[in-house]
């Protein structure tokens, strides 16, 4: 047997565990992480890009198209482009969580950071932050061009935009957080889940079309659902000139209940994760 | 054959604890109340045939697995419920984790010496560099490593926050002898100036001969032998472990059950 000796040289070349800076400290250990992830490689930067910038040139051109031969298309000069994009920071943000947290799996580094001091929320901080950082690289040089190819301003949309973009990228934390429990519990068998789950939304949300379009049974789910106040809104801006404030206070609403559920069922699933085991055959 | 629980440690929890620990999947114990403390300073061996339940031990060590029964403590805390007490004072190296492939040597580092918040830094990164050979693969990506290079990466994460206790699982599998025995050293080294505790899972026998103090054998979730690397070879009449884990082996593949 060795010779025992207190720890207290070891401790002391650690940082405080505890409290607000040491949370601070491992959430942006772990954005760091990331950030060099997306530095290390420049086609991963452009990939962000690639498909906001598909999407936007398609509608914009479908658009310009329409305004030349249909009268309401002229008049809603703006709306695809605009939806087309609100549509675009839902899905990049909640990818950009899911992502993130599978190239953990993908590296087979999620028992490193499992074993280590990182807690659950701080992993959720850090991924929330992530998608955050992913969005903007992917949708300021989209928005710029937007507005280079058709002029159209995202943000002449004011202060409705900042309300559109909250409770966006707030709902695309609650599915990230529910994919990437599915993936925790059930390993990369569901990674499809966490690519496929936000498109189910594309027609229920009514992106495109007002909720009105909607077959009677299905409209109160979609009413049910933040996005579609979202889009409800933009719709009402760009069409009417309307106050969406009401519609972006029942969109809130909505969030805080998904984004609860949303972390209650990713601690649900981590502790079933760790009650079957899978944690540890991550990546097999 | 499982040593009793020492009642008391003084003031201070033993680093390890575990008592009527068990594990079942489905219908299958993969650990089947097994019990053992560890003294602080001491390098115990996990020995067993694949499926002998060293993993999931380590892992309900770690708290990566809660138990079915039974408890796993470290520094006195129960790892199913409280393991982000002491995680920052344990670490653990495995040739099947990796750490991010595109990233640096340095930045991997940079990462987890913040995880683990570690104080100084750039001094700590250099010193490990140092200490590890890493100093001219500081700025390369860890995914171009040769697997030598990345076991030395690997370690140096894993000695980063100067762990009191170090989980080790197979730590030189599928390395050349040369760079397994340089492992060797530098965790011997390690073990003597930290008095730390370490925990090594592997089927490298020669391995365990020269760095346990003490081994535990396990056979389908069951502990079947818990004493040092000498008093084993001694009890089996064996020239050494490797003839004594054979022995035993075959012994249960006779028995209809160990076979592989």
């Amino acid at each position: 047997m060795r010779q025992a000796s207190p720890s207290s040289a070891a401790a002391s070349r650690l940082r405080e565990q505890n409290g607000l800076a040491a949370s601070t400290g491992r959430i942006f250990a772990l954005v760091l992480r990331y950030w060099y992830v997306i530095r290390s490689s420049w086609p991963r930067a452009a990939e962000l890009i690639y498909w906001p910038l598909v999407q936007m040139l398609m509608w914009g051109f479908l658009q310009t198209y329409l305004a030349q031969t249909a009268g309401f298309a002229a008049k809603a000069a703006g709306l695809f482009i605009g939806a087309v994009l609100l549509w675009d920071i839902l899905v990049r943000s909640q990818l950009g969580f899911s992502v993130a947290f599978l190239e953990e799996i993908w590296s087979r580094n999620l028992g490193h950071l499992m074993m280590s001091p990182l807690r659950p929320f701080e992993l959720i901080a850090a991924l929330m932050a992530v998608s955050l950082i992913k969005l903007l690289v992917a949708m300021i040089p989209v928005a710029l061009l937007a507005y280079v190819f058709f002029g159209f301003n995202v943000l002449s949309l004011g202060f409705a935009f900042a309300a559109f973009f909250a409770n966006l990228i707030i709902m695309s934390w609650s599915l990230g957080l529910v994919s990437t429990g599915v993936v925790l519990r059930w390993g990369l068998g569901a990674e499809s889940f966490a690519w496929l789950i936000v498109f189910i939304f594309l027609p229920i949300c009514c992106v495109y079309y007002p909720v009105a379009t909607l077959p009677p049974w299905l409209q109160p789910i979609a009413l049910a659902l933040p996005p579609t106040y979202v889009f409800e809104g933009l719709r009402a801006i760009v069409l009417e000139g309307a106050v969406v404030g009401h519609l972006m206070l029942k969109a809130l609403a909505l969030n805080v209940i998904y984004f609860a559920m949303g972390f209650g069922a990713f601690a649900y699933f981590l502790q079933s994760a760790r009650i079957h085991g899978t944690l540890v055959q991550m990546g097999e | 054959m499982q040593k009793p629980m020492p009642q008391s440690h003084g003031a201070l929890p033993p680093p390890v604890a575990v008592r009527e620990l068990r594990k079942v999947y489905r219908d299958i114990a993969a650990v089947d109340g097994i019990g053992f403390t560890l003294e602080s300073g001491s390098i115990t061996a996990l020995l067993g045939a694949n499926g002998a339940g060293k993993t999931t031990t380590i892992s309900m060590l770690m708290g990566l697995v809660i138990p079915t029964a039974g408890e796993a403590r470290v520094f006195g805390a129960d790892m199913a419920r409280e393991r982000h007490k002491v995680l920052h004072r344990m670490n653990f190296e495995s040739p099947y984790v990796d750490v991010p492939m595109r990233l640096t040597v340095r930045q991997n580092l940079e990462v987890f010496a913040r995880l683990y918040g570690v104080r100084n830094l750039k001094g700590r990164i250099a010193e490990t560099a140092e200490e590890f050979k890493l100093a001219d693969l500081l700025d390369r990506p860890y995914g171009k490593l040769s697997a030598g290079q990345k076991t030395r990466v690997s370690l140096a994460k894993a000695l980063l926050n100067e762990p009191e206790l170090l989980l080790l699982d197979e730590p030189t599998a599928s390395l050349d002898p040369d760079t397994a025995d340089w492992v060797r050293s530098k965790l011997e080294l390690y073990c003597r100036g930290h008095a730390a505790t370490v925990v090594l899972a592997s089927h490298n026998m020669a391995e365990v001969e020269r760095l346990a103090d003490r081994v535990i054998m396990l056979e389908k979730g069951r502990i079947i032998a818990d004493e040092t690397p000498a008093d084993l070879i001694k009890r089996f009449g064996r020239a050494n472990l490797e003839e004594v884990f054979l022995a035993i082996a075959r012994r249960g593949a006779e028995d209809g059950e160990g076979a592989p």
